[in-house]
């Protein structure tokens, strides 16, 4: 460290410690709803009734909005990172905070059904289904708010006179948004779309 | 000796240590508490689990006296515990089932697995792999900080009215969501530290494959290393599983979810102190008038989900013993790791396999007996690699130069203990057996020749090994001997006869047994062990006693005290932050001892090959190997 040895080398596999270890936790972090999805399946298949009847009551509309809200978000945050790389300073800052404002209307939309749900007197407790739409969804928010936070730091950096210039770490940030991205887009059908079509 | 050889080669050392002092001024609190050093953050590891190394073993002894002596009052401090805990002195039922499920959960949770993991993933791997430190040190304190306040939190426990969590360490519905305060506490630190586990892992996965020293090729690296990684792997993939379970539990405890709740079941007291405010008030209304309770939930899914994590945790808690036991008995038989890719694709196997296998914890709760065959066999196949293992292990000691450190003793025991623990793993994998000794001490028996007696004599072993390198001072050998000679003896006598209690039925939970006329032959057998168990937990007062008289007493650590030839042993006796003062460049594997066309009988990993082409000296060690 100090008397100029070279043990700090490069990265053996030439990916930075920051990025590799994120895909790393993502690994873990696929494990995590797994856990949620396994016992989806589980207590779906002994309550097949009330899974499907319960389903119906979920508004696809507003899920149907959310995903295009959190794949636009995905594209913003990609083209923040390009930016940041090419130097477009400008466009980066464009561009993450259009992802921000994604995630607040992902939020926004998220508090809308649910409190419409809890208008009809549905809660996490009224049956199995709704609590894993609670749980799982809940969980899934918790994780856009946690990507938000990060990301709202680099776009405050970004104004200031020393701007932002580490694009390693917002590709980094950007892997995981992705992967809520990602696991929404499991979310969606497997809470929303599976209903009896009758 | 041993002094020359490190002199020899470690001419150019000194130097460069000595400015490292002022590069680094740094305040106590940045250098103690809150470094990023990994070797400060592996004793703060090393010190926390001690302590709760302590904790648990009392916990033990108020058990231990409780089945030797139920109903009397336990010697010298029964009368002095809250009234909550005692009655007469005697403990009570309510607080024996918490201290069974806190000794359990504080011997698998806050010591094995941090003084596995976190004390040694810490400590070895960037020395090992001859780097600085970690690729994230951030992270890795973070890592450790959550240790502290999750263990307080599961201690914390005691000291509501309903008590600590009493549901078994195993926490199983409905018993668990239906039970007080005490569960929430520990389903909430159980959350933290795996959270802890999993931010160590990544890290340690990062600086494996990112920070390994030139040239050093992965099977290059020693076993404690690759024990490690794939260790990090099983944190990785299993411990967000329990972290899953555990966020059910706890809605099911609060929200009266029913993830793992019945139909039909009337639970009495849900006690909700904790928490309130109107969303709780809420479902506790709906409670109250029955209105729109589910059911619908699977007590067993929880079993699954905690299996899926908790199976794999039994090689979380294994694996880097293995690989420390591989490092201490290659270099103390003076002789090549026999096997050495054998033993790392054993690792890889009993890794698999770990996670194919959990159903064998239920063969009793009511599964598919077809799904049962199957878990018994694929645990059953496990007996293979672990075999591989115990057999290479012998094969590197067979007609070795034996040195009977301290280490070494504790990696033989090791060897010993865990050839009894693995078979009678053999027997409970076998389902029918499995019916019989379900739930009894046979299971305790077991459970503690592996985890006592495997993991623990490894870390010992361990501790042995690399203390001189953590604080460059030698340990006392003959306080060592000592230590294990009390504890691989009380161990045994406290420990073995509890197969034979189990054989006799007695159940592994129970708090008086001798209601039971059948256990009352047991008596006089349990107070033997509890005699045994007072002695055996005494016995690690010797290992502190030597930790704090070699700190101040102890001869200073020569680099490379036991002549091996990892890279840890090519840095300063007692390195700074950044660990090493010289480059390192790797030249071959980490076993090469006994070279035959070399005077010293080592020759370690960074020392430059001189005079002899390389090519002569890894085609003679493949031979070797392959003998």
């Amino acid at each position: 460290m100090s008397s100029g040895l070279s043990l700090a080398h490069e990265p053996v596999s030439k990916v930075p410690h920051g990025k590799l270890a994120m895909w790393i936790f993502l690994a873990s972090e696929i494990m995590f709803f797994t856990g949620f999805f396994g016992a989806f399946i589980v207590l779906r298949n002994s309550n097949l009734e009330l899974f499907s009847h319960s389903a119906g009551e979920l508004n696809k509309w507003l899920a149907l909005l959310n995903t295009f809200i959190l794949i636009g978000s995905s594209l913003t945050m990609a083209l923040s990172i390009l930016n940041l790389e090419k130097g477009n300073t400008g466009k980066f800052k464009l561009f993450l905070g259009l992802t921000i404002l994604c995630g607040f209307g992902f939020l926004i939309v998220k508090t809308i059904e649910y409190s419409t749900k809890f208008g009809h007197h549905i809660f996490p407790w009224t049956n199995v289904f709704f609590s894993f739409y609670f749980l799982m969804t809940g969980f899934h928010a918790v994780h856009v708010i946690a990507g938000m936070i990060p990301m709202t730091f680099m776009f405050i950096k970004a104004f200031t006179k020393k701007g932002y210039n580490h694009p390693v770490k917002v590709e980094t940030l950007g892997l995981y948004w992705h992967f809520v991205d990602l696991v929404w887009i499991f979310l969606f059908p497997v809470l929303y779309l599976i209903f009896p079509s009758h | 000796m041993q002094t020359a050889i490190a002199h020899a080669h470690d001419a150019h050392g000194n130097a460069a240590h000595g400015d490292h002092a002022h590069h680094h001024d740094v305040s106590f609190i940045r250098k103690y508490v809150f470094s990023t050093d990994h070797k400060v953050i592996a004793k703060q590891f090393m010190l926390a689990s001690l302590l709760f190394l302590f904790v648990g073993g009392f916990f033990a002894l108020l058990i231990r006296w409780q089945l030797a002596y139920p109903g009397e009052a336990i010697p010298l401090i029964g009368n002095i515990l809250p009234d909550t805990w005692v009655s007469d002195g005697a403990v009570t039922a309510n607080f024996y089932t918490q201290l069974l499920s806190l000794h359990g959960t504080v011997m698998i949770f806050y010591v094995i697995i941090p003084l596995a993991v976190g004390m040694f993933g810490n400590f070895c791997i960037p020395l090992m792999i001859g780097t600085d430190d970690m690729a994230l040190p951030k992270l890795n304190m973070f890592s450790f900080w959550l240790v502290p306040p999750a263990g307080l939190i599961l201690l914390s426990g005691f000291f509501f009215d309903s008590g600590a969590a009493a549901a078994g360490w195993t926490g199983y519905p409905p018993l668990g969501p239906s039970s007080g305060a005490g569960q929430t506490t520990w389903l909430i630190s159980l959350f933290m530290i795996g959270f802890s586990s999993i931010m160590g892992a990544t890290n340690y996965l990062a600086t494996i494959v990112n920070k390994r020293a030139k040239g050093l090729q992965f099977f290059q690296m020693p076993l404690t290393v690759w024990a490690l990684m794939i260790t990090a792997i099983l944190i990785i993939l299993g411990t967000p599983v329990l972290a899953a379970a555990i966020s059910m539990q706890l809605t099911d405890q609060y929200l009266h979810t029913s993830f793992f709740m019945p139909d039909n079941l009337l639970v009495g007291a849900r006690d909700n102190s904790v928490l309130t405010g109107a969303f709780i008030q809420k479902g506790n209304e709906l409670l109250e008038h029955k209105q729109l309770l589910g059911g619908g939930g699977q007590p067993i899914l929880w079993q699954h989900l905690f299996w899926f994590y908790s199976h794999p945790a039994v090689y979380i808690m294994i694996l880097p013993g293995m690989g420390i036991v591989s490092d201490v008995l290659a270099t103390f038989a003076r002789k090549p790791l026999y096997g050495y890719k054998a033993m790392i694709f054993a690792i890889m196997a009993i890794a698999f396999l770990g996670f194919v296998v959990w159903g064998h914890h239920m063969f009793q709760s009511g599964m598919n007996p077809l799904l049962g065959t199957t878990f018994m066999l694929s645990t059953i196949v496990i007996a293979v690699p672990s075999a591989i293992k115990i057999f290479n292990w012998l094969g590197t000691i067979w007609r070795g130069d034996i040195r009977f450190t301290a280490a070494n003793l504790n990696a033989l025991a090791f060897i010993a203990t865990f050839i009894i623990g693995g078979l009678s793993g053999v027997f409970m994998a076998s389902a029918p057996v499995d019916i019989y000794i379900h739930d009894t001490y046979f299971i305790v028996a077991h459970i503690h020749y592996v985890l006592f007696g495997g993991a623990l004599f490894a870390i010992f072993a361990g501790i042995y090994y690399w203390f001189p390198k953590m604080y460059g001072k030698m340990l006392n050998e003959s306080l060592g001997r000592k230590h294990f000679y009390w504890s691989f003896v009380f161990f045994n006598l406290t420990f073995y006869p509890m197969h034979i209690l189990g054989v006799g039925g007695h159940m592994r939970r129970i708090y008086n047994p001798y209601i039971y006329e059948f256990l009352q032959q047991f008596q006089p057998m349990n107070q033997f062990i509890t005699f045994a168990a007072i002695i055996l937990g005494f016995s690690q007062l010797i290992l502190i006693f030597n930790i704090f008289w070699s700190l101040k007493y102890g001869k200073a650590a020569p680099r490379n005290p036991w002549q091996a030839n990892t890279l840890e042993w090519a840095a300063p006796a007692h390195p700074g932050h950044g660990n090493f003062d010289t480059d390192i460049q790797v030249y071959r594997g980490p076993y090469e001892f006994s070279v035959p066309s070399r005077t010293a009988d080592f020759y370690p990993q960074w020392e430059e090959p001189q005079g002899q082409p390389e090519e002569v000296v890894a085609k003679d060690s493949h031979l070797r190997q392959h003998a």
